[in-house]
């Protein structure tokens, strides 16, 4: 075989390339994402619940916003009238920002965990929050 | 390497709950929406069936009455303010008369009439040709006549632009929300990409009031739905001789303009245009 050196030597620096993600993170684990509920809002409430339970936002609220727009901008219905039977206003930054007026904490902990980038942001406007 | 006929069983049926449970997950998550929750449409909405604005010309004579309702309409929409003017947004402004109405002057027609601003705004077409070129349905008209915009799915492409015959579009060419003096926090900006226009204040109209223009104009400019005989827009044109914008074109607007009658200035009553 012609050239073996050369071509280990290449197999070798390709793999070091393509694996430098894997060693270049190695040993540094990325905090768990942990979204926050504590906003003034959510705390004065007495009971702690949001539009839909915590399990069906949690795996849904992505479906739920698209319709939500859907309904309110296609439709013309802004009532949202929930399993338990209570009506709320569909609006991303009247209804849902009202209570969790902490974005980075409540939305951004796990978008950016998962490198998931709505662009909600590029028009509706976020609540004032410290830095 | 043989495989034993229970083995095979074995796999096979763990096989299949692996892809029932996946394809439960999946069409959840696809038809998502909780079957007890419903859409509601708020009770306190106006109803209507072709919503229209009658705009009388006469009490705005002065372009400074104008320049009050839009501001007043921009401010509310987070409409920025963009100095060059080839970036300029805008939803309700002003234009001279050969502008607006071209081919109804006349070299004889009163001063006032000719040299007075126009109040102008998207039309709310009957026969929008905007909602025809729009690719993604991006700008549809809804049942009450609104022709409306869904910024979600606008793509920037402004083919609606190239269609209106009014120039009621604007497209964003660079981010507008730095040119947004006062944020109405309420209501969203637009991002760069996207065109927009007079939305008839359908946020309004949805919890029960009427569109801003016309709650500020002192009476100026009255809404309501064109379809109802009884309405106050159709007595409005029914008693006064109004005109539309360029109503040969068959887009058929829903914005009439009383152009003479009341106003001394004018010198006469009638001015078939």
């Amino acid at each position: 075989m012609y050239d073996t050196g050369k071509i280990f030597v290449g197999i070798a620096i390709f793999l070091l390339f393509v694996a430098f993600p894997f060693y270049y993170n190695l040993g540094k684990a990325v905090a768990k994402p942990e979204p926050s509920i504590d906003t003034p809002v959510i705390n004065q409430m007495e009971k702690r619940q949001c539009v839909e339970s915590k399990q069906t936002m949690k795996t849904l609220h992505m479906k739920m916003l698209n319709d939500w727009r859907d309904a309110v901008v296609r439709d013309g219905q802004r009532l949202y009238v929930a399993t338990d039977g209570k009506s709320y206003n569909m609006s991303l930054q009247n209804t849902c920002m009202n209570c969790h007026s902490n974005k980075k904490k409540f939305c951004d902990e796990c978008h950016n965990y998962m490198a998931v980038k709505p662009y909600c942001w590029g028009c509706h406007i976020e609540p004032k929050e410290g830095a | 390497m043989a495989i034993k006929r229970r083995e095979f069983l074995k796999i096979a049926g763990l096989t299949l709950a692996a892809g029932t449970g996946g394809l439960t997950t999946f069409s959840a998550l696809r038809n998502g929406i909780l079957e007890a929750a419903q859409y509601n449409r708020d009770p306190k909405g106006l109803k209507g069936s072709r919503w229209g604005l009658v705009i009388d010309m006469a009490r705005f004579q002065d372009s400074k009455a104008i320049q009050k309702i839009s501001e007043i309409c921009h401010k509310k929409h987070n409409v920025p303010t963009i100095p060059n003017p080839r970036h300029e947004i805008k939803w309700i402004w002003q234009e001279g008369f050969e502008h607006a109405f071209p081919g109804q002057e006349s070299p004889y027609m009163a001063d006032t009439m000719r040299h007075q601003p126009y109040l102008v705004l998207c039309n709310h077409c009957d026969n929008p040709p905007c909602v025809r070129v729009c690719p993604t349905k991006a700008t549809f008209k809804r049942a009450d006549g609104i022709v409306m915009m869904d910024m979600h799915r606008c793509i920037g492409c402004r083919f609606c632009m190239a269609a209106c015959p009014y120039g009621a579009r604007s497209f964003n060419f660079i981010d507008p929300r730095p040119f947004v003096k006062e944020l109405n926090r309420e209501f969203p900006t637009r991002m760069k990409g996207v065109v927009e226009k007079c939305t008839l204040c359908y946020e309004l109209l949805a919890i029960g009031k009427p569109p801003a223009c016309a709650e500020h104009s002192n009476g100026a400019i009255v809404f309501g739905d064109l379809k109802d005989p009884n309405s106050e827009v159709r007595k409005l044109i029914a008693s006064n001789f109004t005109i539309r914008r360029k109503p040969d074109l068959g887009t058929m607007p829903s914005v009439f303009y009383i152009v003479s009658g009341k106003e001394e200035r004018l010198g006469g009553h009638e001015h078939a245009g």
